[in-house]
């Protein structure tokens, strides 16, 4: 009996005033927590902004030095640098940055990126540094999403090999001693090993760093001759 | 004192998040490959789900029902990215580790459910203890199954140790001329590893219920007697 009676008075009549202020109540408490919390991780931002950007350049003079001995320039590798818009001869997808290395003005080599897109699982990426005397200074593994334990041991942090990892095999090689058909895994013919059981990781690793090494050997002069901050184009 | 207990007890096994609730898969198949690996993104959600835990139930008094998940998730978010740029700046070789599992914690429903469950309806330390507690059980669940499937799948223990303690190295379990099994590496083995986990936790709960139907059954006599 109270039912009928209590719903028709209660539903178009009471929520219409009531509802409107619970709403904008609701989407001020909304409005405030969001607030409160981007104020706190914009205040965390701009307090670690000036250790992120320290430590950025920190990570990349190290990965330079794995690559490349201090001694083999006296420049500031990093302010010396050019362009690189996605090149298709170093595999690379997106811009990147070449640095030149010099000593007392001469050109000694040039460090720059590449990328295998032929892995196991995505993208493998790499950093080449090519001497001017036509040798591969040293390659070193960057990003890779290779199966761990398994295809994982082109990083020579987790290669079990401490002493002799896989990619130091690399290091000094150049295209007289190792002809460019030459430059793929043993399994396929060419010049360099490769663990049994995981072909795929190393071959797409030595493919690229043999098109590395020819792309920069092939246009070494033009590249240290560009002007300092500006963009390479590639020629046809 | 109890309720501590009770929490404990729930978080590590009786609801054990994974175990018990079956929450948190994603991550756990995701970075379960090696012992490491697993822990460290353990110990990261132990860290989130503490501190969300504590923020929220110290909050909850200004948090309305209806908008309450959506409160909780930017609580949630705003948190895990504070500690991944914190440990960035601060703690950036455990972060070179860590680093790209923090924003996983984000979408790890553990998180969710445990503040959903438990801190929007109690007092602040009492939920951020069962955060913690929630998280512990989350971590040896997760480093257990990274332990297994990185036996099985390629012979050694603590690979990458070197990452969180220099100079450690990994132990060479099976040996060295081990081929590796790829299917326990892959997400599959996680499924495999972990069903065979849920297994043996129900088998040793099913145990103890067994074991103390009889104990009860051998006291009814006496108590009848008496």
């Amino acid at each position: 009996m109270t039912l009928p009676d209590a719903a028709p008075a209660s539903v178009p009549s009471a929520p219409e005033p009531g509802a409107l202020r619970i709403t904008a109540r609701t989407a001020l408490i909304l409005l405030l927590f969001t607030l409160v919390f981007t104020a706190l991780m914009a205040w965390v931002y701009q307090l670690t902004k000036p250790v992120l950007d320290a430590t950025a350049l920190d990570a990349k003079r190290r990965i330079i030095a794995e690559v490349l001995p201090a001694d083999s320039y006296d420049n500031d590798l990093l302010a010396d640098s050019i362009e690189l818009p996605a090149t298709a001869g170093l595999g690379l997808l997106a811009p990147s940055t070449l640095y030149r290395a010099r000593k007392q003005g001469q050109p000694t080599a040039l460090v720059f990126e590449a990328a295998a897109s032929d892995g196991y699982s995505g993208e493998i990426r790499l950093i080449l540094a090519v001497r001017t005397d036509g040798r591969l200074a040293a390659v070193r593994v960057t990003a890779h999403k290779e199966t761990p334990g398994l295809g994982d041991y082109i990083d020579p942090k987790k290669d079990k090999n401490k002493t002799n990892p896989w990619i130091a095999q690399f290091a000094g090689r150049n295209f007289s001693d190792t002809p460019r058909e030459q430059w793929r895994v043993k399994k396929d013919g060419g010049a360099f090993d490769q663990h049994v059981g995981a072909t795929i990781s190393a071959r797409a690793v030595t493919k690229a760093t043999g098109r590395g090494l020819a792309w920069a050997l092939d246009r070494a002069d033009a590249l240290h001759a560009q002007p300092t901050g500006s963009s390479w184009e590639e020629k046809q | 004192m109890n309720q501590l207990r009770t929490i404990a007890q729930n978080g590590l096994w009786n609801q054990n998040p994974v175990l018990g609730q079956m929450l948190g898969l994603c991550s756990l198949l995701a970075i379960s490959t090696s012992a490491v690996n697993a822990v460290s993104l353990g110990l990261a959600t132990i860290l989130v789900m503490g501190l969300s835990s504590l923020i929220v139930s110290a909050l909850r008094g200004f948090i309305p029902y209806e908008i309450r998940i959506p409160i909780f998730i930017l609580i949630i978010a705003a948190l895990v990215t504070v500690v991944d740029m914190a440990m960035n700046a601060w703690l950036h070789e455990l972060y070179l580790v860590l680093g790209i599992f923090i924003p996983l914690i984000v979408v790890n429903c553990i998180v969710l459910a445990r503040i959903e469950a438990f801190a929007a309806k109690n007092a602040a330390g009492i939920s951020a203890f069962d955060g913690v507690m929630m998280g512990i059980g989350f971590v040896w669940v997760i480093g257990l199954l990274g332990a297994i499937r990185e036996v099985v799948g390629q012979g050694t223990l603590f690979a990458g140790i070197e990452m969180i303690v220099p100079g450690a190295g990994a132990w060479q379990i099976l040996p060295e001329d081990y081929p590796g099994f790829l299917l326990a590496m892959l997400p599959p083995g996680a499924f495999f590893v972990l069903g065979l986990m849920i297994a043996g936790r129900n088998w040793l709960d099913h145990r103890a219920n067994e074991r103390a139907k009889i104990r009860l059954l051998a006291h009814q006599p006496a108590h009848e007697a008496g």
